[in-house]
């Protein structure tokens, strides 16, 4: 196996500048907890519920001044901000896991500002279940635009093939009485989708932003007018499946918050498991992989070597496909239970996000992808704990997070070279 | 012939896309007429299909094929000539008044169309995609709404300063997506959709605050006041219509885009970017300043559909105002081929099958099975490909380009 390494962008022409960005939107982040939740913040306690009341293993409350709280981690984040700067200084990068550290302590700060003084408390395992829950479809639609995106083929569809996932796999799941069947016929039929923007795409090249977007308005329009037409006459035989039951692995569940957060869930989600760190394997440590980055980045070179660029492209694309019909299933049968009208509600483009905010690497994807399940947590249970907070604003922050890391506040953000753009065989 | 790369300095312009847009917008109407016919004979089917009595009939055909034919032909008569009464001309009315009417209600449904569809028009026109015409709209709902309900001025005035206050709070929107594109490079396509969300929020907070918009019997719902009568787009053709001064607005747009497209030299320089970035940054056209005047504008366009629709209603607003307006312009727009003309086509096909819509529910066919029919339209003509294969026009492949061009000598030699 080849050493060769082939980063996202490394065949455009834009040069690579350590700068201040990070460390400026860090320190600002930093201040507004420190300022605004520590200092001009509600005084009172705040109260954090570890465990369920029917787990096994209880793990006492934890209640804190919410100043106290916010003051400590504000100043860890200013310390954090601090070493970003001093690397800046020194012409390095701030490494990931400091920022994800950032995100998880400035999540903290948030929750304990949100639930001063409510007498429920910050119930900790319900918030994380729920991120995990919430953040499957954004997960495995963000999986199947790394797919496409990394063979350089732009996938604007998700929103399709989440939403062809979710009918498919209610309406299949009702009829057949079978959830598994439904998975699966969800997963074929969002890779035929797929095949079809592939098709479109690299063969017929047709602009693959118009075929994506006109693809999502085919499939709202498909799945709306069955839903009217044919789903809502008889919705008990139809679109009735119910949901997987949940699993709990031995032992492991037992484990204080993490094993109910994590080991107590439905297939969906333990699918998400194996399919995020099975695609980064073969993304970065295969051979396979190495040729579909080529693809992406340098068409014409992966091309010279004798890689059929058209045919990787097309079954990255269609296996893309699949995974986020994947994701469709789980918003149904892995969380709702029926199909409603346009459910996939704009995740589709949640995911395109959080694939730039994951700069296309699975694993960070992934935790991009949490962050927004968290924020649709955030916005529902902020209204239970402290009613009148301005929850719109809260819904604001995973998007503005976006565009200030597509705007490179976030260090740099790369596209492979080649996405969007079609090869043709000269 | 092979796609010329442009020079990374100017991201994600790429002329491959562009010569799609323009083989979109060269609008061959043979093509654009077999899309629109199969778009419908393919929701025909759909309504068909879908249909109780024909499935009953059709489950003893045997016994009675004629009746199972006739069923066919009644479920399709039923649902196009609902269609047809709601949006052009109502036959079983008593007076021509009510006759006319579903005809002006399609214009009225037409005119927001046509005003964000031309703005997204204008983008595709530069060379952008721009998909942000949803969080314009919402910004400039925003700027409506707070002058309609919280300021006070006399009649015609305060309508003026209402719309001029939604142009320009969506401008402002456009204007931010034009400097993060030219200053960053960041990609309008992702940059829009979070502007989207971010507006639709921000639009949601300021409904739900007493010190903004929030109407005066606040209750717990985001929703405004009813905009001041002074505000009001008044009605056009008297108290039998609902058809509103929007109308006006729509065709002023209409004419400004033609101007500023085909005549003026801000809109050759739009063009001309559009065309080839390269070539017109060679001739000295400041691209970046290009994009960030065509996002304004373009967002210009955005807020006349705000205006429209937020200064044409009786009661108070809430986000759901925007109707998809944001969305629908994009079909519009690629519809339309991005001419003022087209779009004004587009504009009237999609404003008569909203006003149709109720007529359809109420003559018990789903009416989403316009969205079907829509959204197949449009992929037909934006995919030439697919019409071209499905009718054996010419030879599909991937040098389909090549094939056009012999054959455009070919014809040239003739």
């Amino acid at each position: 196996m080849s050493k060769i390494e082939v980063t996202p962008g490394m065949f455009s022409k834009v040069e690579a500048k350590p700068s201040f960005k990070t460390a400026i939107t860090l320190l600002s982040s930093a201040l507004v907890v420190f300022v605004f939740f520590g200092l001009l913040g509600k005084a009172g306690d705040v109260k954090f519920v570890w465990s369920d009341k029917r787990e096994l293993i209880q793990l006492p409350q934890w209640v804190i001044s919410s100043t106290t709280l916010c003051l400590t981690v504000g100043g860890l984040l200013l310390a954090i901000a601090a070493v970003s700067l001093w690397l800046a200084i020194r012409e390095k990068k701030t490494p990931v896991w400091l920022v994800a550290v950032f995100g998880l302590l400035a999540m903290f700060a948030l929750l304990g500002w949100l639930a001063t003084g409510a007498t429920q408390g910050v119930q900790m395992v319900f918030i994380l279940s729920n991120t995990l829950v919430l953040a499957i479809p954004l997960i495995l639609g963000g999986m199947a635009g790394i797919m496409s995106e990394r063979v350089g083929v732009v996938n604007i569809a998700i929103e399709g093939q989440l939403l062809t996932g979710a009918f498919v796999s209610s309406v299949v799941g009702t009829m057949t009485g079978n959830l598994y069947l439904g998975l699966v016929s969800a997963m074929i039929a969002s890779g035929l989708l797929s095949m079809a923007l592939a098709s479109l795409a690299i063969k017929y090249l047709v602009d693959q932003i118009i075929i994506g977007v006109l693809l999502n308005v085919l499939v709202i329009g498909v799945t709306n007018f069955l839903h009217s037409a044919w789903l809502d006459n008889d919705s008990a035989h139809l679109n009735f499946p119910g949901t997987f039951d949940k699993i709990s692995i031995p032992f492991l569940s037992d484990i204080p918050v993490i094993g109910q957060v994590l080991f107590d869930n439905r297939i969906t989600v333990y699918l998400m498991f194996i399919i995020v760190p099975v695609l980064w394997f073969v993304l970065f440590r295969t051979r396979l992989g190495l040729r579909a980055r080529a693809v992406g980045e340098h068409p014409l070179a992966a091309d010279t070597v004798g890689i059929n660029v058209a045919m990787t492209r097309f079954w990255w694309v269609t296996i893309g496909g699949m995974i986020a019909g994947l994701g469709g299933a789980a918003l149904t049968i892995g969380n709702v239970g029926s199909f409603g009208r346009e459910m996939s509600g704009g995740q589709g483009f949640i995911a395109l996000a959080v694939v730039i905010l994951g700069r296309w690497q699975p694993i960070y994807v992934t935790l991009s992808a949490l962050l927004f399940g968290f924020t649709i947590i955030l916005r529902i249970w902020a209204n239970q704990v402290s009613p009148g907070i301005p929850v719109d604003l809260i819904t604001m922050v995973p998007y503005l997070v976006t565009l200030v890391a597509v705007a490179g506040f976030a260090g740099k953000v790369k596209a492979p070279a080649a996405s969007g753009q079609p090869y043709i065989k000269g | 012939m092979t796609p010329k790369k442009i020079p990374s300095e100017i991201p994600a312009v790429d002329s491959k896309a562009n010569s799609v847009l323009r083989e979109i917008m060269s609008g061959d109407p043979v093509r654009i007429g077999l899309s629109i016919l199969l778009g419908f004979f393919i929701g025909a089917v759909f309504m068909v299909v879908f249909n109780e009595d024909v499935v009953k009939s059709w489950s003893n055909f045997g016994a009675d094929p004629s009746y199972a034919l006739s069923t066919v032909w009644w479920t399709i008569q039923d649902g196009y000539g609902a269609l047809f009464s709601g949006s052009v001309f109502n036959l079983g009315a008593d007076n021509f008044i009510d006759g006319i009417r579903p005809l002006t209600e399609t214009l009225r449904f037409a005119a927001p169309l046509i005003m964000a569809g031309l703005g997204v028009a204008l983008t595709f026109r530069v060379g952008l995609f721009n998909i942000g015409a949803t969080g314009q709209i919402m910004v400039g709902l925003a700027g409506a709404t707070f002058v309609s309900t919280r300021l006070h001025m006399p009649a015609i005035i305060h309508m003026l300063v209402a719309v001029l206050a939604a142009v320009l709070c969506a401008m402002v929107w456009g204007i931010i997506v034009g400097i993060l594109k030219a200053r960053t490079g960041a990609h309008e396509v992702i940059v829009t959709i979070m502007m989207n969300y971010v507006a639709t929020s921000l639009f949601t907070f300021f409904l739900r605050n007493p010190g903004m918009l929030l109407e005066a019997s606040g209750g717990g719902t985001p929703k405004s006041d009813h905009p001041d009568g002074t505000a009001k787009l008044g009605a056009l053709l008297g108290p039998d219509f609902n058809l509103h001064y929007g109308l006006i607005l729509a065709v002023l747009a209409v004419f400004i885009y033609w101007w500023l497209m085909e005549r003026s030299t801000f809109g050759y320089r739009f063009r001309m970017v559009g065309h080839n970035a390269t070539a017109a940054r060679a001739a000295g056209i400041k691209v970046e300043n290009t994009f960030i005047w065509a996002l304004a504008i373009s967002a210009a366009f955005a807020g006349l559909a705000a205006a429209n629709q937020g200064l044409s209603l009786d009661g108070g607003l809430t986000t759901s105002i925007e109707a998809g307006i944001g969305f629908d312009a994009i079909t519009v727009a690629l519809l339309g081929g991005s001419r003022a003309g087209g779009v004004v086509m587009a504009g009237l096909l999609f404003g008569a099958f909203k006003a149709g819509s109720s007529s359809m529910q109420f003559a018990g066919v789903s009416p989403e099975v316009l969205g079907v029919v829509k959204a197949l339209i449009v992929l037909f003509i934006a995919a030439p490909p697919i019409i071209r294969a499905l009718y054996r026009l010419p030879v599909p492949g991937p040098k389909i380009y090549e094939a056009a061009k012999k054959a455009k000598e070919a014809k040239v030699i003739k």
